[in-house]
């Protein structure tokens, strides 16, 4: 682990100013991507996972605010750069795609154009050769007959369609990491299969790092290398994704993966979670926000979260942890 | 058991945008020009049944018609052609417009997708619970107040939040109203519409595990719509899988799941994320849909995605045959039927 | 017909609405100004002739064309009538015909919007027509011709006011009721047992409603305008009525010889009016789509 990160998350934390308080959104959240590798940052709604990705891309609400931390992209830290700085590395270093393609094209100008247009500004390709690259982009996103459908506006193709423009829009300048904030959630299975596919594909094509946003436990394991596991604006647990899906540690995990119809031969086995999340506009909330619904809560929970309670990989923030199953301890001593 | 619902070759079609206005209509009377207009598919000679205390699956994705299917059965649009009978009454002879103050219509009801949408922002919770009490069984007073708080409490709505408005409520606090107005006229089927989809995972368990209580208290046939089959397969005895305004594929839900015997259903099956597993088997579908625009009634629906096509595929419409208790719609069934030692 | 369950009583209702008024108007300031401002134009309507230092209709020409003065805050105009009396009198009037045409087209265009917007067909069809044939028409002309035609009484003019208004408020209505005419509430009741007309009433007015209101509230600006502009062609109410417009016409002339004051102060109380209202119109939105509470 010697090489440096395609992205470090240190410490950060992001508050919300709203008309009924101060909402804590992230207290203390680190994580960090290895070049090429595929990460999955997983949570319910109000983890905190999103709100993570906009911070880090510098397209929080005007009402949310870092408070601190830092966000190291080859040596610059996002969170604290000027505009200008980070107009220079959105595109070229770092891109992001979401959930609703249509509200990221621009409407008014044809696919085509829009995918040149980033090969022009960040792309370093000559005016003149950037449409027909974009055309062969569209076809690498698996567009069929790139050249006309090149000079179609948004309106004209079908959501499908219109994802594959958007990932071939971020992915045009071959930035070293992707942000994918929840692109398959509404669309089909199978579309969802065929985009992932497509996503992956093209990330190990191009040695590129991916952030997988997903409330979808079962996807991101699926997908991934890496689960980060969010809970009330807080990692709860980082690991290889075997080792979490087989021996997840914080109680939550464990919860988590209980909950997934998938993992269940029956309806009785599904198991939900005790509790709800907490109020994050609380200024009482406790060090460990997962302890007030915690079964295996001890007297130790009071105090403020440790941040290894296993191996190296396997980041567990929790006191009181799920024991280490012998497979991964062997592992854990020899690292 | 005895047979709750019969559905009957019903079939949906739409006209085109909307269809031609009144005058060239008109002038088509006299012009003698062609009736036949092209028309969408929607749903397309769909036959089965449910019994009484069972759950049927309906899977399917966007555009396969479960939609339109299910907002015929429950009788908020006409059918263009078959029958469908809940218990010994015919409701498809009865025009949707004026099915609203049918004396049946308490026995088919429906919880949606998304209860923030599917109950007047500007009703409370007892309001929304309430109306069906009032307009079908003629609730008043305490009576009423009686009724709608036996409701909530059976779904597990604490009665301090019944005064609260659908956007004052959590998620699944809202999945609680939808269902609890639903079962308010105690129907004898139930048709979730996705109930689950808009959830996060843990309240989805928590209500999966309401309507499953709910149907033993009060015993009620489900019609469970949804797109995630992982969801289905825990939930339901049967499932029928549509693909374009047809059922390709029915049987029990283990067992169609286990071992899909249609290739649509055997690719969708493949495309369901697994945590414990890897994307292993790139089981793809290429390609786009047909049109559901005047399909060749020759042509198999999903031949041009399917892995297999052959001339078969193309000049006789497979029909749904039996195999004990699966059915399917393809040629070459056969071939993927589980070894039996 | 609201039964209230017996556990606590709707923290909604008007306690609600106060409570989130009291919050609109102090986060935003003019609207508070404007609801202020509007207030004092209610009061004056419903005072006016009773606190007026003078008889607006008494004519004094001894008196005439004084200029302000102690006696005369805005002085007197061509036949010695005390111009402030005159103006905050007319208040009740070009109040009254906001209010009435307002109210008019509101009941006009909102039913049949909404009623276009649901059923389709031929009623959005009929519908649709008289808009169109409406708005071929430049609006004032159209004023001016249905008063011309009827008689310049103050009902025409409200009519009038109505009619030239009238496809603004169905095309509103008829949007939001198109809108809602799929929604999954709409289904649901349906499911319920509701007929059609029952819908229409209890789902879908209600959420057509708050539009139209701030709708209404930027109308009565222009109803005033539009009566102080028919009186000024003389079309509007006939003298010695006081009415800002018609003081505003015959003051006009006597702009040139120096004796401001006939039309000025008219004029201001106009423009102060229709400003209160257009300013109100967004304070009232804001309290009254419930999506913005918290």
């Amino acid at each position: 682990m010697a090489a440096t990160p395609a992205l470090s998350v240190e410490g950060l934390s992001v508050e919300f100013r709203t008309r009924s308080g101060i909402v804590r959104a992230l207290d203390n959240v680190s994580f960090s991507v290895d070049k090429g590798e595929t990460i999955a940052l997983v949570g319910e709604s109000g983890s905190g996972k999103s709100v993570t990705a906009y911070a880090v891309m510098g397209i929080l609400d005007p009402a949310g605010k870092v408070t601190a931390g830092r966000a190291m992209l080859d040596g610059l830290d996002l969170l604290h750069a000027s505009p200008s700085q980070l107009a220079d590395v959105r595109g070229r270093k770092i891109a992001m795609i979401f959930q609703n393609p249509r509200t990221a094209l621009n409407p008014i100008r044809p696919v085509g154009q829009q995918i040149a247009d980033v090969l022009i500004r960040h792309g370093n390709v000559p005016r003149k050769e950037a449409p027909a690259q974009a055309v062969e982009m569209l076809r690498s996103v698996g567009i069929t007959d790139p050249a006309r459908r090149a000079k179609a506006y948004p309106f004209e193709m079908s959501g499908g369609m219109c994802q594959r423009v958007m990932i071939g829009i971020a992915l045009a300048a071959k930035p070293w990491l992707l942000i994918a904030d929840e692109p398959t959630t509404g669309l089909d299975v199978t579309t969802q299969a065929v985009i992932m596919d497509l996503v992956n594909d093209l990330a190990s094509q191009m040695g590129m790092a991916t952030i997988f946003i997903t409330h979808d436990l079962a996807l991101a394991g699926q997908r991934s290398s890496r689960i980060v596991v969010m809970h009330a604006g807080h990692v709860v647990e980082n690991a290889p994704t075997r080792e979490l899906s087989t021996n997840p540690r914080h109680p939550y995990t464990a919860e988590l993966i209980a909950a997934t119809p998938d993992s269940a031969a029956s309806l009785d086995e599904l198991a939900s979670i005790p509790g709800s999340l907490p109020d994050l506009r609380r200024t009482d909330l406790p060090p460990c926000r997962y302890s007030e619904r915690c079964p295996r809560k001890i007297d130790a929970c009071a105090q403020p979260l440790p941040y290894a309670g296993g191996s190296i990989s396997h980041i567990v923030a929790c006191w009181n942890p799920l024991p280490a199953s012998s497979e991964f301890e062997a592992k854990a001593s020899a690292a | 058991m005895t047979t709750l619902l019969d559905v009957a070759d019903v079939s949906k079609l739409f006209p085109v945008g909307g269809g031609p206005g009144f005058f060239t209509r008109f002038k088509r009377r006299f012009s003698g020009g062609p009736e036949a207009l092209p028309k969408v598919h929607a749903v397309d000679d769909v036959s089965f049944t449910i019994e009484k205390g069972e759950t049927v699956g309906l899977v399917g994705e966007s555009g396969c018609g479960k939609s339109t299917l299910v907002r015929a059965l429950t009788r908020l649009i006409d059918v263009s052609d078959g029958t469908i009978k809940l218990g010994e009454r015919e409701l498809s002879r009865k025009a949707a417009r004026v099915f609203a103050r049918d004396r049946d219509r308490a026995r088919i009801q429906m919880v949606f997708q998304d209860a923030g949408e599917s109950v007047n922002p500007r009703f409370t919770a007892f309001d929304a619970i309430a109306d069906p009490l009032r307009r079908l069984r003629k609730l008043r007073g305490n009576a009423l107040t009686w009724q709608v708080e036996t409701v909530a409490r059976q779904c597990g709505l604490p009665l301090q939040l019944l005064t609260r408005f659908p956007h004052q409520l959590s998620g699944g606090q809202r999945a609680r109203v939808g269902i609890a107005r639903a079962i308010a006229v105690n129907p004898e089927l139930l048709v979730l519409d996705e109930p689950t989809a808009a959830l996060d995972v843990s309240v989805q368990v928590v209500i999966l595990q309401l309507l499953q209580q709910l149907k033993k208290e009060i015993g009620m046939s489900y019609l469970f719509v949804s797109h995630d089959l992982s969801v289905v397969r825990l939930l339901c005895d049967r499932v029928l899988v549509m693909y374009l305004g047809k059922v390709v594929e029915s049987g029990p839900a283990k067992e169609v799941f286990d071992h899909p015997l249609h290739p649509y259903t055997r690719a969708l099956v493949a495309a369901v994320p697994r945590l414990h597993e890897n994307a292993g088997e790139r089981l793809r579908l290429t390609g786009e849909p047909r049109s559901p625009i005047d399909p060749d009634p020759k042509v198999c629906r999903f031949y041009g995605r399917c892995p297999r096509g052959t001339d078969a595929c193309t000049t006789a419409m497979p029909a749904l045959r039996s195999f004990g208790s699966r059915r399917v719609a393809c040629h070459f069934a056969e071939e993927f039927l589980p070894q039996r030692t | 017909m609201t039964v209230i369950a017996t556990t606590p009583q709707r923290e909604g209702g008007l306690a609600a609405l106060i409570k989130h008024s009291r919050y609109i108007i102090a986060e935003n300031p003019v609207t508070g100004f404007a609801f202020a401002l509007f207030v004092l134009i209610v009061l004056a309507a419903i005072l006016g002739p009773e606190i007026v230092p003078y008889n607006p209709l008494t004519s004094d020409t001894a008196q005439a064309l004084k200029p302000p003065s102690a006696h005369h805050w805005f002085g007197t105009d061509q036949l010695g009538r005390d111009v402030f009396s005159r103006v905050v009198v007319a208040t009740r009037l070009d109040f009254f015909i906001a209010v009435a045409s307002v109210v008019l087209v509101f009941l006009m265009g909102g039913l049949a919007g909404v009623a276009a917007g649901f059923f389709g067909g031929w009623t959005d069809r009929i519908v649709g027509r008289v808009a169109d044939t409406i708005m071929a028409f430049p609006l004032f002309v159209l004023a001016m011709g249905i008063v011309a035609a009827l008689g310049n009484t103050v009902q025409n003019i409200v009519l009038a006011t109505a009619i030239v208004n009238f496809p603004l408020y169905a095309r509103i209505a008829r949007a939001e009721a198109n809108i809602r005419r799929d929604a999954g509430f709409v289904e649901a009741a349906r499911l319920s047992g509701n007929a059609d007309w029952r819908i229409l009433a209890f789902q879908i007015l209600p959420n057509v409603f708050p539009l139209l209101v701030v709708q209404m509230s930027l109308t009565m600006g222009y109803a005033i305008l539009n009566a102080a502009g028919l009186s000024f062609i003389g079309l509007g109410v006939r003298p010695p009525t006081p009415e800002w417009g018609i003081m505003v016409a015959e003051g006009a002339q006597f702009i040139v010889s120096g004796e401001w004051w006939n039309a000025a102060f008219p004029g201001a109380a106009l423009m102060v009016a229709v400003f209160c209202f257009n300013l109100l119109g967004d304070g009232l939105r804001d309290m009254i789509d419930p999506r913005r509470r918290t």
